[in-house]
């Protein structure tokens, strides 16, 4: 396949995107592209260049039972984002079922049969949209062609509505129930020949419902799991109920790679309830998503296990874990501090970075701090595993189900086909559940109990002292502006161990898959252009946390846009719409990014049109420019992630004792087309709550290489007195683009944003996150 | 053996007085709604009632709770005022993961008894022991503000 094809393909699988991938081609040739990246090796971008591809098999997705119960397959983890609901509605309005007719099957662990299932990079619905509704038409031309055997009429002269096939000219109809085994006999039609439905034919997608800015549209907006949730019912990880289980906790080393010396177990087995113990062995570093190895107590219920693991006294071997042992934040922050005074490996340039700087009439230069976070969901990482005659049985909160097979084959030395992984409802993932090391763990334990289910309970403190980390990060920048305040020169460094450091030897240099999280990707129009990545190495496990890598470049970029705005005087959306230059399409390897989350930059460029009209929208919807009282200000952050653009304004509050009341968000927002704009808004609300927590509270710092906090009370989390009084979520209305991620992108932009605006309010800037009591006077 | 009173029901549990309500709840009553989060009550997703107060069971031994009323959030429905609140969680799709829904439930329902039209102020400061990951927060506060304009329209 050629790279035209390919972005005729991409076009399609957003149809209301086809005006971009329309130029240059005809219209007939594009409505007969759907097998165009399908599953192989030949996809270079989308969902078809994802592991497992994508799959439209109507038989694989839909199940339709005699009295009409429709059953849609969900392939994607649910941890939140409302992808069950959403994914399910998206199938259920082209097929044209009556939603009260509708339930949700939760996929098992198979890309084989379900595609990829790997549910991360804001994904699910951008690559899943289009798959999911081409197998509700197929499964509907099914239907319909059931329908027009039985009555000996041909197929054009029936038609499918709620729930039922009516033939038009007699008046007759059959309900979908009737026709679900003689529909499930057919052929499934080819794909290039199936017409989705019209958007004026649709009754759910793309329709607004629910509560909207402060308004209540429309009660009970459909949510599958919702009286589950509310009544207690709805499934989590831990919740999982199986006869004679066996309850675990693991004592894992303090430092990353250290490994068990000796244990004494006598007094953990006098634990009443406390059966055996079982020692785990370390895989070493890189950890990957194998167990951190330790010490796992069994008891009968989960407080025994927990008492038990107290009474264990374990001498640990920190030789192995290396330098791991001597890991201090403040240090190794300065250590970073000083790289970044140096140049790194270079990234991208553009003009005479020292010319420019050196000739510029003003200079302005700063140097940002994030620390490591946790992912922290408020499910801890729990995981049921069964062991029997060879075969394992996992039931488990997981983001990523494949690599979850995987490991528990790996661990347990079975071929995946002996393991079977059932997806629970995850309690948040965030990026932590993309890495299954408990589901490992708990493989390893019931290892020791055939036949017997072992649910392995991570605690608050293994949550938080053992997660996967948020990479720390400095970013070190330095611009000039000319006489009329205009930049004419940026150089930024940013340094910040490499979540690679997981899977092989430690580059210690991020790469591209992270450089293109807003750092390469930067889209501002100035003449000269230099950035850098120095190194810095990893210490601890680095994982994915909500919107990655974009957290710190987001911050840095952001903060220092606002900086040069104030050094040159100028207003700041005057300022950075200067900056982004005129409307264009900035292609990602004209930037040097190869990656791009994924997808086809000619289909997906950074358009710098899109990232105006957030910017617009969220100050034109806060009142930009309006006159604040003393101790109030307004502060705007924008982002590009995910293929979708976000822009954040706060209006902010700080008391003279350094208390920070937000008074509103603007949140102006575009993904292209919106599937279920109820659950799109949700997450936004929700990633402004959790930018919030990354501006205002959350650290993890390391002394010795021990994670220094333990739980809520040291490791802090926003707290519903955080959250704004006031949020509104502007959504972009843009069906002309391709549809982009929404889980992640509304991140980003936020801890710049509040601390712009705590920049507005008291003139106090923030470069070192969290906030914490910095502005106590 | 320990005597408890979960949701109306009589529960014989051969658990150790100084067992945690929460782990009896979930590891031997099998009543798994009440979730474990951080246990050392500092997050809320354990809440329960105790004779119509909310309560940490993640702390609360056992032996405090002989001879009264538990609540869990699968009993709250029993209560007119618990009923409204899950209601008004549902029409303004305050959810997003749920793990920690029943306890934020729990607690705004022991809220909105006590007090049955709380302002703002009063809400932020008896939630702030429930903590979202996900970051409901607006819903949470406007679905407890509907619940209690609920109950004093009806």
């Amino acid at each position: 396949m050629n790279r035209s094809d390919d972005k005729l393909l991409l076009a399609n699988v957003s149809r209301r995107g086809l005006l971009k991938g329309m130029a240059g081609a005809s219209a007939l040739l594009l409505a007969a592209r759907w097998d165009l990246g399908l599953a192989s090796e030949q996809a270079q971008f989308g969902a078809g260049a994802m592991p497992g591809g994508w799959v439209d098999n109507p038989n694989v997705f839909i199940h339709i039972d005699p009295e009409g119960l429709v059953t849609i397959v969900n392939n994607r983890a649910e941890m939140g984002q409302g992808i069950r609901t959403s994914l399910v509605m998206v199938a259920a309005d082209e097929l044209g079922a009556d939603w009260g007719q509708v339930r949700v099957q939760q996929a098992n662990a198979d890309q084989d049969k379900y595609g990829n299932q790997n549910t991360d990079g804001s994904r699910s619905m951008r690559h899943w949209y289009d798959p999911m509704r081409r197998a509700a038409a197929a499964a509907r031309l099914m239907l319909e062609q059931a329908a027009a055997n039985q009555w000996g009429v041909p197929v054009h002269e029936v038609k499918a509505g709620v729930h039922k096939v009516v033939h038009e000219p007699s008046g007759k109809e059959l309900g979908f129930g009737a026709l679900a085994k003689a529909a499930r006999k057919l052929d499934v039609p080819d794909r290039n020949a199936l017409v989705l439905k019209s958007d004026s034919e649709l009754r759910f997608i793309g329709k607004e419902s629910g509560l909207i800015n402060g308004e209540l549209k429309s009660a009970h907006p459909k949510a599958i799991d919702g009286e589950d949730i509310v009544t207690g019912k709805a499934v989590f990880g831990a919740d999982v109920d199986l006869d004679n289980t066996l309850y675990a906790v693991v004592a894992r080393p303090p430092v990353y790679g250290a490994k068990v010396k000796s244990v004494d177990d006598s007094e953990a087995l006098k634990v009443a309830g406390v059966k055996k113990t079982v020692r785990i062995e370390g895989t070493g570093q890189p950890a990957a998503f194998k167990p951190l190895g330790g010490v796992a107590v069994v008891a009968s219920n989960t407080w025994a296990a927990m008492q038990g693991r107290k009474a264990l006294k374990i001498e640990w071997d920190m030789g192995p874990a290396g330098d791991n042992a001597d890991y201090t934040s403040e240090a190794y922050c300065k250590s970073l501090e000083k790289a970044a005074q140096s140049p790194g490996k270079v990234i991208r340039q553009k003009g005479d970075i020292e010319a420019a700087l050196k000739e510029a009439d003003k200079r302005v230069s700063a140097t940002y701090y994030m620390p490591h976070m946790a992912q922290s969901p408020m499910e801890p990482p729990v995981a049921v595993v069964r062991v029997k005659a060879g075969k394992a049985e996992a039931w488990a909160p997981v983001q990523n189900p494949r690599a979850t097979r995987e490991g528990i084959a790996g661990i347990l030395g079975l071929d995946k086909e002996n393991v079977t992984v059932h997806q629970t409802l995850l309690g948040g993932g965030f990026g932590r559940k993309s890495k299954p090391d408990f589901v490992s763990e708990a493989a390893r334990v019931a290892k020791e109990f055939e036949g017997q289910p072992i649910k392995l309970q991570w605690s608050r403190e293994d949550d938080i002292q053992h997660s996967y980390f948020h990479a720390v990060s400095v970013d070190h920048l330095e611009a000039g502006l000319d006489a009329q305040g205009k930049a004419t020169s940026w150089r930024h460094r940013t340094l910040s161990p490499s979540i690679a450091s997981l899977f092989a030897p430690d580059p210690k240099h991020i790469q591209e898959f992270e450089l293109g999280m807003g750092f390469n990707t930067m889209p501002f129009s100035i003449p000269a252009i230099r950035l850098e990545n120095p190194p810095a190495p990893a210490y601890v496990r680095i994982g994915w946390f909500r919107s990655v890598y974009n957290l710190p470049h987001a911050w840095a970029i952001q903060s220092f846009a606002h900086e040069m705005a104030v050094a040159a005087g100028k207003d700041h959306r005057d300022f950075v719409l200067d900056l982004l230059g005129p409307d264009r399409e900035v292609h990602n390897l004209t930037v040097g990014d190869g990656w791009n989350y994924g997808e086809d930059p000619d289909l997906y460029p950074i358009d710098t049109a899109r990232m105006r009209r957030v910017i617009e929208r969220a100050t034109k919807e806060a009142g930009w420019g309006r006159e604040t009282k003393k101790g109030r200000g307004l502060g705007l952050a924008f982002h590009h992630s995910f293929v979708s653009y976000t822009a954040v304004v706060f209006d902010v509050e700080v008391d003279d004792k350094g208390k920070v009341t937000i008074h509103r968000a603007d949140i102006a927002f575009d993904c292209g087309p919106q599937a279920n704009p109820e659950r799109i808004r949700s997450q936004l609300e929700g990633a402004c709550v959790m930018g919030i927590g990354v501006a205002l509270k959350s650290e993890v710092t390391f002394k010795d290489g021990v994670a220094q906090q333990d739980n809520f009370d040291t490791y802090l989390i926003p707290q519903m007195a955080d959250a704004p009084k006031v949020v509104r979520v502007h959504l972009i209305d843009n069906a002309d683009d391709a549809m982009g991620g929404a889980g992640e992108p509304g991140l980003p932009p936020v801890a710049p944003a509040l601390c712009n605006a705590i920049f507005a309010a008291t003139g106090k800037r923030i470069r070192r996150l969290p906030v914490g009591d910095q502005l106590a006077s | 053996m320990v005597t408890l009173t979960i949701n109306g029901q009589e529960h014989e549990l051969d658990v150790p007085d100084n067992m945690p309500l929460l782990w009896a709840l979930r590891d031997v009553a099998g009543l798994k709604g009440t979730k474990f989060g951080c246990g050392i009550a500092q997050c809320g997703a354990c809440t329960v009632h105790l004779a119509g107060q909310a309560t940490r069971s993640c702390v609360t031994p056992v032996s405090a709770v002989q001879g009264r009323e538990v609540t869990t959030i699968e009993g709250v429905a029993d209560d007119a005022v618990g009923q409204r609140v899950q209601q008004a969680w549902l029409d303004l799709g305050v959810a997003q993961c749920g793990y920690c829904q029943g306890g934020q439930i729990m607690n705004a329902t022991s809220l909105l008894k006590k007090t049955p039209k709380p302002d703002t102020q009063q809400i932020v400061d008896v939630m702030a022991g429930n903590l979202c990951r996900c970051g409901t927060y607006n819903r949470i506060l406007a679905a407890i503000e509907r619940a209690a304009d609920e109950e004093t329209s009806s």
